[in-house]
């Protein structure tokens, strides 16, 4: 890796870099045999805290607590989607009394706390006669709250393109929303995928906080688990199971964004290289 | 009105426990992510694999996880023993250590290699190129958003609340127990939480407009 700060090391950095390799590596096993250390003289390594994995039941137990955390992901997702799309486009609008309201909205909910607005909807509302399941409090208050976030991104990916883009395509004679549709939206789309996706990785993350408000997802499951007596209480087990199960997922989808962010720069070069063999037939449709 | 000034006690001391999780938790996450910045940008590979790993680990971990872990399943390791707070300051800085770091580390990155190499040619020690050059650079991409990471930390440290810290968000626990209006009072927490934030907001956005201009 060649980095900003170092030169080539000459025969003495290298040494130095050789001893410095030798004391990380101590220092790892040291810490990693520390760990073990403590799980073997706690106890953690019994087999009977293992055992419980075996039995079909809490295995289903474990995958409908997963689809219920990717329930509410998905559908946290697209009403996140809808809601920042809607609310960017207030914010970009032209008029005044679409634009501040959206800029209201939007500000005030990135500035709350999810748990908060998740504690307000589940402990607050039913005072007010207005009752509602743990789930639908997570999926509306993940709407909310990476709406407003997605809106704000966006607003900036749609700012980011060259003004020249939103005057060539009013010189075209085209509408506000043909100008938005057609020439800013799949532009934008394009560089913005992987700041969305990564947005969705923190949604993701942001369904466990549903486990306070005692949504049944993973890690209520795992909870439950962790008080069974009669497994002698997995807890340390079943958390590193769970979290081994969140760090897939997100790391999936954060495959996902940098996939799709090479695929993108190598889209742009395209772009660049072959610009005139584009414009050509597309003027001559509009000639003719 | 009156379920603010009925518990005024209650939501300055929640609060404040607030604002204690925030401070300890910002200064000591600035710390480790510096120093795991440093070991992602190091010459030595082991340096590097640990720190990305940790990064790695820690980013894509569900912030409640993490309390979850140190809540319930450390004690059981019987390392150290914990109260509620520390407990939470500690899985507060773990977690944002590793935002933190990867902050910093695009920070350095985003110095040309050319501005390196050129305090080199000048002769500059390595100590004197960090501290005249690339580090005066790499600071006006690092602090904006560093203010956002903080922002965040400020917001998530109401996850303590679940984890039975007496902190802003475990005002709404202590208003239904005394039988006070919930919803109002939770109105109360997010209006405050708004305040809070909005200064940070302003300030990111301000350094970010002068220092984007700037570079």
């Amino acid at each position: 890796m060649s980095s900003v700060l170092f030169d080539v090391p000459g025969p003495r950095a290298r040494f130095r870099h050789r001893v410095l390799a030798v004391v990380g590596v101590l220092g790892v096993v040291g810490l990693l045999g520390f760990i073990v250390y403590r799980f073997a003289d706690s106890g953690q390594f019994e087999p009977r805290l293992w055992e419980w994995l075996q039995y079909e039941t809490i295995q289903i137990g474990l995958i409908e607590g997963l689809l219920n955390t990717l329930k509410a992901f998905a559908l946290g997702a697209v009403l996140a989607m809808v809601f920042g799309a809607f609310f960017a486009a207030g914010r970009l609008s032209e008029h005044a009394i679409f634009r501040g309201p959206s800029s209201v909205v939007v500000e005030f909910f990135r500035a709350v706390p999810l748990l908060i607005m998740m504690f307000t909807f589940y402990y607050g509302l039913p005072q007010v006669g207005v009752k509602m399941t743990p789930f639908t409090v997570v999926v509306l208050s993940l709407m909310l709250y990476n709406g407003s976030v997605l809106a704000e991104i966006f607003r900036a990916g749609i700012k980011s393109l060259p003004k020249g883009q939103t005057e060539a395509a009013y010189a075209l004679g085209m509408r506000k929303t043909q100008v938005m549709v057609l020439v800013l939206l799949p532009q934008a789309l394009r560089s913005m995928m992987p700041t969305i996706i990564s947005q969705l990785v923190v949604l993701l993350k942001d369904t466990a906080l549903g486990f306070i408000i005692t949504y049944e997802e993973l890690l209520y499951y795992a909870r439950f688990i962790g008080s069974q007596g009669q497994f002698g209480r997995p807890l340390v087990p079943i958390t590193i199971i769970v979290g081994a199960m969140y760090i897939t997922m997100c790391l999936l989808l954060t495959l996902l964004a940098n996939y799709l962010e090479k695929r993108n720069r190598r889209n742009k070069k395209v772009q660049t290289a072959v610009p005139v063999e584009d414009i050509a037939p597309a003027g001559a449709t509009t000639g003719a | 009105m009156s379920v603010l000034t009925n518990f005024s006690s209650l939501f300055l001391s929640a609060f404040g426990t607030t604002l204690k999780l925030f401070a300890f938790s910002a200064v000591g996450s600035l710390i480790l992510g510096t120093f795991l910045a440093m070991l992602r940008v190091s010459p030595v590979p082991v340096f590097r694999a640990a720190a990305t790993t940790y990064v790695g680990m820690l980013r894509n971990t569900p912030l409640t996880l993490v309390f979850f872990f140190f809540t319930f399943a450390y004690p059981l390791l019987k390392i150290l023993k914990l109260d509620p707070d520390p407990t939470a300051i500690v899985a507060l800085t773990l977690y944002t250590s590793a935002f933190v770091c990867e902050v910093v580390r695009s920070g350095i990155n985003t110095v040309p290699v050319g501005q390196a190499e050129a305090s080199r040619a000048l002769g500059l020690t390595f100590s004197q190129m960090l501290a005249s050059v690339v580090l005066p650079q790499a600071l006006r991409a690092v602090v904006p958003p560093l203010v956002s990471t903080m922002i965040a930390l400020l917001k998530n440290t109401t996850v303590a609340a679940g984890f039975s810290v007496q902190d802003a968000g475990s005002i709404s626990y202590s208003l239904s127990e005394a039988g006070a209006d919930t919803l109002v009072g939770l109105g109360w927490v997010a209006f405050f939480f708004v305040l809070l934030v909005i200064p940070l907001t302003l300030l990111q956005r301000s350094l970010e407009k002068r220092w984007s201009v700037a570079r």
